[in-house]
């Protein structure tokens, strides 16, 4: 069968599928179990009304237990046993304690990658929310800011992978004696460098290169959810320290910033999550050669080149034990905001 | 504007600033996009940023073979054009060793190494004139520093798209992301619309430990789902394949789906709600005449959000579609993969990297305001 086909038939099985259900599983409490007449009409009622929110739920607690909730627990349990394959083909598991955990400690690559991870950590949130600020600040006030917001968020829709081809031709490099057509060696040669430099296989810095690629797409986000914060700001504040003689600088750091404090901290938590999920970047530009390895790639490595799942769920583990901080903060502050 | 904080002397400072920053965030994008309209001689002999100028480029050319020569009286005459007719060019100096391609200027006459003479204008025109007649069977190496005007092409894309002999695929692949992304898109959509609905307006107990559930969702790494899910497939004989991709997709897409629609539902006004349950109309037809229908710049913020993270998404295609067959592919692995072996062809990848960016970006610039209503209501306050 043709996919496109088969992707229509699967739009109309899955949508219809689900209106059906919920239209019959409605009808059937309504007609059938619960109906809201004869002598028990009243009770009826209080039962529909207990048991149809669940009605409407159901699909979605399903697919959110089995896609999200079934999985941590899983690779949990997988990070802590030991896969084989028996002499019969069959695979069994065996409880493996913190084998695992002790084995994966011992590689290099999973240091060099929790190493790269806390460099991404300590650069991107910082230069993604610094850059995002400065660009909703200096946009806000400007005729064609529209404009340029547009733009600089325009990265936001392009794909990691064709980010990373983009960049890749922004570091490419030629030998000495050819024409660079990447733009950095160029400005490098042009400004005094001695010969063009293979960017992205040198340690250390290309770790940089890498993160300026997420950079380039998270300030995007960044701009556009504090230059909403920014005309959130009461005029009257701003007005009152101009009176008093503030200067622009001041009146952005000392007024304005302290009133977003929450926003900035909503922005830095969640590019901090993408940033522990990174992976397509490294995966497409150097798939964690030269000492750029993180901790997404090296998990994949684990689990689908090593064949090595008990290592590969351990590494996951660390990931999900990265996020849980943010995990914890961020349902705090929506059960306070619902209260 | 002095409400603004700004006086005048900054507001040019700003302006500046601000040209400077769209310039930098721009230029990556635009570098690719004007190499894919330049063919592989371009690309790799002069920077992009030179593509709008006319560029001075040293090119080997070849003369018409000794077959077509004429015979002008004593002489044997071979003439012709160095250039494709009609193109813009102009030769400042040229040569006929390779390793003096700068002793003639144009309009001079050179003598040849096998005999006779030759003489090439700056347009192009080239005379050979011998006593003798020509022979050998290729024309004779003209080595020349010609000025030509900037040049682009449609044949990269024609290449890429539509000639059936390219080994990329990308045609197919285009077609395969399309697959998974409709269906991967709608189906979370119409499952987190109902559970949105009861989350917001319908009392039962659980219903604020379930928003915190859901909360806590929103941020696990899909990279926990991989093996489980993949072992789980293979159990229960989904397997590889679009289906497994379509049902990850829906997974992974629905907690910041029902986050949204719940916030946004949660502020739809009491009172149309209360009236309609006054009026004896069912729960379900709420939902479907009144709910729904106003909800939709919800429905389509979030619609934009799972488009654009399907569409761009390599983990969930690399681990639950694609099958050893590779029929399955889509465009960004393709382009992983021509980054692996074909690093060095950047007409193929900067144009098959645009055939996949250019439908994102015409979602993200019509729909702009959507996508920016749906981030602001999207990220946990």
């Amino acid at each position: 069968m043709h996919p496109a086909l088969q992707g229509i038939i699967t739009i109309l099985v899955g949508v219809g599928g689900c209106v059906g259900y919920f239209y019959l599983s409605n009808q059937f409490l309504d007609k059938v179990l619960c109906p809201p007449r004869g002598k028990n009409a009243g009770r009826n009622i209080n039962r529909a009304n207990i048991i149809r929110p669940w009605l409407f739920l159901l699909p979605a607690i399903l697919a959110l237990s089995i896609y999200l909730a079934y999985p941590v627990i899983e690779t949990l349990r997988l990070s802590l046993t030991k896969r084989s394959t028996l002499p019969d083909g069959s695979t069994a598991y065996a409880w493996a304690g913190l084998d695992n955990y002790r084995q994966m400690m011992k590689e290099p690559k999973f240091w060099e990658a929790l190493k790269n991870n806390a460099m991404w950590l300590a650069v991107v949130p910082a230069l993604a929310t610094g850059f995002g600020l400065l660009a909703a600040q200096l946009t806000d006030r400007l005729k064609w800011g529209n404009i340029a917001k547009s733009l600089i968020f325009m990265p936001m829709a392009i794909s990691f992978v064709g980010a990373a081809v983009i960049f890749k031709l922004v570091y490419d490099m030629r030998p000495i004696e050819q024409e660079q057509i990447g733009i950095l060696n160029a400005l490098y040669l042009n400004f005094g460098g001695e010969a063009p430099i293979a960017w992205l296989t040198t340690p250390f810095w290309n770790s940089f290169l890498l993160m300026a690629v997420l950079v380039w797409i998270q300030t995007g986000f960044a701009m556009v959810i504090l230059s909403a914060a920014l005309r959130g700001i009461p005029e009257e504040t701003i007005e009152a320290a101009i009176v008093d003689g503030a200067n622009p600088f001041q009146v952005f750091f000392k007024i304005k910033v302290p009133q977003i404090k929450g926003t900035i901290m909503v922005v830095w938590t969640t590019i901090t999550i993408v940033v522990l999920k990174v992976f397509d970047i490294v995966f497409a530009m150097t798939n964690g050669q030269w000492e750029t390895q993180v901790l997404a790639n090296y998990m994949y490595d684990k689990l689908f080149r090593s064949n090595d799942w008990g290592v590969g769920s351990a590494s996951a583990m660390v990931i999900m034990l990265l996020v849980t901080p943010i995990l914890v903060w961020n349902v705090r502050n929506a059960r306070r905001e619902m209260e | 504007m002095n409400i603004a904080g700004q006086k005048s002397g900054l507001s040019w400072a700003v302006n500046i600033s601000v040209v400077l920053l769209v310039a930098l965030w721009l230029f990556p994008t635009v570098g690719l996009l004007v190499s894919s309209f330049r063919t592989s001689d371009q690309i790799s002999t002069s920077g992009w940023w030179k593509a709008m100028f006319p560029s001075q480029q040293n090119l080997t050319l070849r003369s018409d073979a000794p077959e077509l020569q004429v015979q002008e009286g004593d002489l044997y005459v071979i003439e012709g054009l160095l250039f494709a007719d009609g193109k813009d060019v102009e030769i400042s100096v040229w040569g006929v060793s390779s390793r003096e391609i700068d002793s003639y200027s144009a309009g001079e006459t050179a003598p040849l190494k096998k005999g006779g003479e030759v003489t090439v204008q700056a347009d192009g025109r080239y005379r050979m004139v011998n006593t003798e007649p020509f022979t050998g069977t290729r024309g004779t190496r003209i080595f020349v520093t010609a000025t030509t005007p900037p040049e682009f092409t449609l044949r990269n894309y024609q290449h890429v798209l539509f000639d059936p002999s390219n080994s990329e695929g990308m045609a197919k692949a285009f077609i395969n992301t399309l697959t998974v992304t409709i269906p991967a898109t709608i189906i979370p959509i119409v499952i987190a619309a109902f559970a949105a609905y009861a989350l917001a307006w319908m009392e039962f107990p659980g219903r604020a430990l379930l928003i915190a559930v859901i909360v806590g969702l929103l941020v696990v790494p899909l990279q926990l789902a991989l093996i489980p899910l993949l072992k789980l497939h293979n159990e229960v004989g989904i397997g590889k394949g679009y289906l497994g991709a379509w049902l990850a997709h829906t997974g992974f897409g629905l907690p910041l789906a029902i986050y949204l629609l719940r916030n946004y539902m949660v502020g739809l006004p009491r009172d149309i709600i209360e009236n309609a349950r006054v009026d004896g109309a069912t729960e379900f037809q709420i939902f479907v005449k009144i709910i729904l229908p106003l909800s939709f710049p919800a429905l389509a913020s979030f619609a934009i959000f799972q488009f654009l993270w399907t569409w761009n998404d390599l983990l969930v295609a690399l681990v639950f579609l694609i099958d050893s067959t590779g029929d399955t592919t889509v465009m960004t692995k393709q382009i992983v993969e021509l980054l692996g072996t074909r690093g060095g062809n950047w007409e193929i990848l900067a144009t098959s990297a645009f055939v996949s960016i250019a439908v994102p970006l015409m979602v993200f610039f019509a729909m702009q305001k959507y996508l920016v209503r749906g981030l602001l209501a999207g990220s946990v306050k």
